[in-house]
């Protein structure tokens, strides 16, 4: 096992794209009529909140989507919840009991929640016309909106389907006081009186975790980290977290290099509101042994150049969740043309339509016998890739949330005026 | 070049989904839910989710699940067929789509109840349309507008547009026969097949025909 701790060479996002550079993807009058929807909210002011600046999906979105708003002429601001580790361990707690794990908790860690919570209010201005609040951390934020005006809409990434009932009963009432809640899945919600949208969650094909790299680029990243180019590379990108299951993906290439030849990479690192990440490592490296075709990369949150280039060198990507709120490493997978074998949880069915644009499977030992067989049949591999491609082009890509959030915020005005 | 008597005058249209709390377990529940659902949730699992479903083997979102995870393909092939051209309104296609799994039903009584691998979620599809400047009084300025659309824009002008406006057409072949009097050129474009086609195909397919008639 060879266990990386890397400093890319790279900064955060090395170049930042404007509206029309998507022109080239999804087409010119796509960004048209963007300027047109964006046009008719009259220069109202929105607020994005949430719980951590880097690490993790819903960073990677509000990343991009704020200044893509912006240059919409939607003055957008991203501000991220304050708290401390005790805090963020509640939280981590509340989300895991959220995707159906127990909760052990103790009746103070929900008054720790309502003080963070209150100490934030403090320094928060929530006055602009629309205030986003990102999953479970600050939906308590919603108090503050008594005597305003605005619209208030709750933004769901998790996957609500079986929460624990202690943790959902205590975050339910704030929910209640939004105008809207949003779901990545029909299947995430929960009988709510406010009205629920479906938003899928999106990636950027322009971000340096998506966009086009020089083969050398590609090389000199494998080199680094000491992959080889010439045998077949299963990759699984997540932050080192149980409900990942990087450990059953070990196991599962256990039982693929009975038979074929290849390399293991698990790649990713923590986010500020996880504080298992180094836990969870420490399991994988153990579960890892001393096995050197297993590649351990624990890269910091800015490393997307080299997440890219790992996608890009690899024969199969992995994503054996075992819950999962939406999964947008599947969809970078299936935009780089890569196969996906993925658990069929969340919103991987979404994006993995199976035998279409990839393998679904519900187990260690079916991910190892897709592993096989698509090691086996590297045609069919290749036409994986190309159908997900083209599902993720339609479907997944930034500019189509960008369009929902500007059709959301028409839709809460003109419910607001009685048309 | 023919100038119209009025112009034909885009929209930027689009959908959101919103999540309805009804679920089907069952094709039993899946027949009663049918009845009572709203029509903009008919309209969202046929005339919306028509797009999507050039990746699977079946044209709604009723037969996909039907296919998917109630094992029925003979009742998926049945909803599959129904084709939305031939309705001009939401109740007679809800009318169809529900007898179709009734009568089924009546003959294959043992799986009316059998629990679904997943169930079926309905939601609805609630359209926002804005009007666009754009406008036009020629075939050329009509292909140069379909060219600037988005794809959601170009479902609403060329496969929703028979909701809208009780016809069997769409929005261009309506403007084509009444405003240029091209009745001709208005049926071409009507059978242009967006089953068996993506957005873009139809896009293509109806510049096509638009530059083949002005050539």
């Amino acid at each position: 096992m060879e266990s990386l701790t890397s400093t890319p060479t790279t900064q955060p996002e090395s170049h930042i794209p404007h509206l029309e550079d998507y022109a080239a993807i999804v087409g010119r009058s796509e960004i048209h009529e963007l300027r047109e929807f964006a046009h008719r909210l009259g220069g109202r002011r929105v607020k994005m909140m949430n719980s951590t600046a880097v690490g993790g999906g819903v960073a990677e979105i509000l990343n991009r989507l704020v200044p893509l708003l912006d240059e919409l002429g939607v003055p957008t601001r991203w501000e991220v919840l304050k708290g401390g580790e005790d805090y963020f361990m509640v939280t981590k707690a509340f989300h895991n009991a959220l995707h159906g794990e127990p909760f052990d908790g103790h009746p103070e860690w929900f008054e720790l929640f309502l003080k963070v919570t209150e100490e934030n209010r403090r320094w928060i201005e929530l006055d602009e016309d629309f205030i986003v609040i990102h999953d479970p951390q600050p939906v308590a934020l919603v108090q503050a909106r008594e005597g305003r005006k605005n619209h208030w809409i709750w933004r769901c990434h998790i996957d609500l389907s079986r929460p624990n009932p202690q943790v959902w009963n205590f975050l339910r009432p704030f929910v209640e006081k939004y105008d809207a809640a949003l779901f990545s899945a029909p299947s995430f919600t929960q009988g709510l009186p406010i009205p629920q949208f479906l938003f899928y969650p999106a990636i950027d094909p322009l971000s340096d975790k998506n966009r086009e790299l020089e083969p050398e680029f590609i090389q000199n990243v494998l080199e680094r980290f000491g992959i080889d180019p010439n045998r077949p590379i299963l990759t699984q990108i997540s932050r080192f977290d149980r409900l990942k299951d990087p450990v059953g993906v070990i196991q599962a290439y256990h039982r693929v290099r009975k038979y074929l030849d290849c390399q293991l990479v698990l790649a990713g690192g923590g986010a500020t509101d996880d504080p298992e990440g180094e836990i969870v490592l420490r399991e994988v490296q153990e579960a890892a042994g001393t096995d050197p075709d297993i590649h351990i990369l624990n890269l910091p949150p800015w490393s997307h150049l080299e997440i890219n280039a790992l996608q890009r060198a690899s024969t199969i990507v992995i994503q054996k969740s075992l819950r999962e709120g939406f999964g947008l490493t599947v969809s970078e997978a299936l935009l780089k043309k890569k196969p996906v074998i993925a658990s069929a949880v969340g919103g991987i069915p979404f994006q993995v339509i199976h035998k279409v644009t990839g393998l679904l499977v519900q187990s260690v030992d079916g991910a190892a016998y897709q592993i096989r067989f698509l090691l086996s049949n590297p045609d069919i591999a290749r036409k994986f890739g190309e159908n997900g491609y083209e599902h993720v082009k339609e479907n997944f890509l930034l500019t189509h949330n960008v369009k929902r959030y500007l059709v959301l915020f028409l839709r809460l005005l003109a419910a607001n005026s009685g048309k | 070049m023919k100038q119209a008597k009025r112009p034909f005058e885009f929209v930027a249209a689009t959908y959101l989904t919103q999540i309805c709390p009804e679920r089907a377990w069952t094709l039993a529940e899946l027949a009663q839910n049918l009845t009572k659902v709203s029509d903009a949730c008919i309209f969202n699992h046929t005339f919306q989710s028509l797009e999507s479903h050039h990746y699977t083997s079946f044209s709604n979102d009723f037969a996909q699940w039907v296919m998917a995870a109630c094992n029925e393909g003979a009742l998926a092939e049945e909803l599959a067929a129904i084709d939305l051209r031939d309705f001009l309104s939401i109740e007679e296609l809800r009318k169809i789509l529900s007898s179709t799994v009734e009568n089924y039903l009546r003959k294959n009584p043992q799986v009316a109840d059998r629990p679904a691998f997943e169930p079926f979620h309905f939601c609805e599809a609630v359209e926002v349309v804005v009007p666009l400047e754009a406008r036009a009084f020629t075939l050329a300025e009509l292909a140069e507008g379909i060219k600037q659309l988005s794809l959601h824009t170009l479902h609403y002008h060329f496969i929703s547009s028979r909701l809208r406006l009780l016809l069997r057409t769409n929005d261009f072949s309506h403007w084509i026969e009444d405003s240029l009097e091209l009745p001709d050129l208005a049926q071409r474009l009507n059978r242009i097949d967006f089953y068996m086609n993506t957005l873009d195909g139809v896009r293509k397919e109806i510049l096509q025909v638009l530059n083949q008639w002005n050539h």
